[in-house]
């Protein structure tokens, strides 16, 4: 029985009209575990968390979370849900503690034990403060964490969150991701859906990468990076328009090479040392970093395109 | 609450009062009744349309576009009938609690005649789910409030001033008067002053009651789908 997966999901396809939006993506997700969906914005993400928290219903394809069949579940897979969407949407006209309590209602909670969790939820959101204070005052960062506050008010079991930490600020960010880490170590399985790679690699134990409505890879962060890219890689940029003839003379420094409108990539295993020989070659680059692989670099091998476009 | 009762009292009393004046005046009474017991049962069906409308376009559209509160509703054990049934329960209960204050107002000066005014709360209730329904299926399925401007310059404000509510339908030249027929607000006017005086024949009645209702039915058929359609795609 705790062998079973969360959530099973077989071919799924969303189609709207002509336009097929999920093109037969398959996935197993464990309890406990942070399961990310990496890729660009139009990937298909948000059509496929819709499907996920069985508001959406798949075009074909099965799927079975907690072990139920959403179409004829869905109010009680729901009830074990919890969804933060990618929009903030709070009543604004509330107040936090209000949102809360009446958001709980929904779940036929009583009032009683929603004044207490929503007293939880706020110190856990950090919001106690700002309890009685009608949401449209608040900033990005506490709407955010009052939305994922509320999407717990039900003690779920899974956690779906579209985009969590797009448009915030550095330290909104970390404060979020902070939260997420307790929460998975209190157990609540987490879906996330991003487009940045530093979050899908803090974040996520196994993530599939998404492109076009399709998989392209699938895994932990770690072993997609090693499978699908060298360990460093070189970022040059030159004062030239003359990227053609430079791909060429850099070309026997990587194992890979990678020409971007700004830059040229070289997939190395130790960036230092190809540094080093291209000044020996006579090659001045106007500015050079030295990095590790991430991502970024996975997506683009797979995909020939950045994850930002 | 307060204010939603204001407002049919302002309009009863500036026209009521005021244009009662004259229209005693030089008219003498209207089918039976002065002037501002004539218009007072009809102006609660007029402002229940209006309150009915002000809540099921724009806030519906809002709620189902930019803040999105209602994805955030169906993301739980609700179903997307259940947001639009509560929906319209809050819209049917507040032109109710509207009507019970308003119908002991305009008791209290006497514009009531007949022990048929009691339900004039349940009509206001009617009559907010008549047009609520489909206002708000409407809603659901727009992108933009385009279509409401349209509908509140060339639906709602015509439907206020052709709806027999500050005359009689005996005012109208006798080839109109069977196109008022077709104005939806004119059946919940006629069944106000039927309430608040006590007369009217049954057979009239019940095709005003029969309109609204089929218009409530259609409503609440449509807006099932296409609230479930929205957010079940």
């Amino acid at each position: 029985m705790t062998n079973d997966p969360i959530l099973d999901a077989r071919d799924l396809v969303k189609r709207f009209g002509a336009f097929e939006a999920v093109k037969g993506v398959s996935f197993r997700i464990e309890r406990g575990e942070s399961f990310g969906f990496l890729g660009p914005n139009g990937a298909g993400k948000t059509s496929t968390m819709r499907m996920l928290s069985a508001v959406s219903r798949p075009s074909s394809g099965s799927l079975t979370i907690f072990g139920l069949d959403p179409s004829a579940h869905g109010p009680q897979i729901r009830g074990r849900l919890g969804v933060v969407p990618q929009e903030d949407t709070l009543e604004l006209e509330l107040t936090v503690r209000q949102n809360l309590e009446m958001f709980g209602r929904y779940f036929d909670l009583s009032r009683q034990t929603l004044r207490e969790r929503a007293s939880e939820l706020l110190e856990f959101a950090q919001l106690s403060e700002r309890a009685n204070d009608k949401v449209d005052d608040l900033s990005g960062g506490m709407k955010r964490r009052l939305t994922i506050a509320r999407a717990l008010i039900n003690r779920p079991e899974l956690l779906i969150l579209d985009e969590p930490t797009t448009g915030l600020d550095p330290q909104a960010r970390h404060l979020l991701w902070e939260r997420l880490y307790r929460l998975k170590r209190e157990g609540v399985t987490q879906i996330i859906t991003t487009h940045y790679m530093d979050e899908a690699e803090q974040l996520c134990d196994r993530l599939v990468v998404m492109d076009h409505g399709a998989i392209v890879a699938e895994g932990p962060p770690r072993d997609l990076i090693a499978r699908h890219s060298t360990r460093e890689v070189v970022e040059l940029r030159f004062d030239t328009d003359h990227q053609t003839e430079l791909h060429h003379r850099l070309t026997p420094f990587a194992q890979r090479l990678e020409v971007l409108p700004d830059r040229i990539l070289l997939y190395v295993d130790q960036g230092d040392d190809t540094l080093r020989e291209l000044h020996g070659a006579g090659i001045v680059p106007a500015t050079a970093l030295v990095r590790r692989s991430s991502l970024e670099d996975v997506f683009l091998r797979l995909t020939g395109r950045t994850l930002v476009d | 609450m307060a204010s939603t009762v204001l407002f049919p009292i302002f309009f009863l009393a500036s026209l009521g009062v005021g244009v009662g004046h004259l229209v005693s005046a030089h008219t003498g009474l209207v089918q039976g009744q002065t002037y501002l017991h004539f218009i007072a049962p009809t102006l609660l069906a007029t402002t229940t349309m209006q309150m009915a409308e002000g809540e099921s376009l724009f806030p519906v559209l809002a709620a189902v576009k930019w803040l999105r509160s209602y994805h955030a509703a169906a993301a739980t054990p609700l179903e997307p009938e259940d947001i639009f049934i509560g929906k319209l329960s809050w819209v049917v209960t507040r032109a109710f609690a509207t009507g019970v204050v308003y119908t002991i107002v305009i008791g209290s000066f006497g514009a009531l005649q007949s022990w048929w005014s009691l339900i004039l709360p349940l009509l206001a209730a009617l009559i907010a789910l008549a047009f609520a329904a489909p206002l708000v299926a409407l809603a659901a399925r727009s992108q933009s409030e385009g279509p409401f401007i349209v509908i509140y310059r060339f639906g709602f404000v015509p439907m206020f001033l052709f709806s027999a509510t500050f005359y009689p339908v005996s005012s109208y030249p006798g080839y109109l008067r069977p196109l008022v027929q077709f104005v939806p607000l004119y059946h919940g006017v006629a069944l106000a002053r039927a309430a608040a005086f006590g007369e009217g024949s049954w057979g009239a009645i019940v095709c005003h009651l029969a309109f609204l209702v089929a218009m409530a039915f259609v409503g609440v058929t449509w807006g099932r789908r296409t609230m479930r359609r929205r957010f079940v795609d």
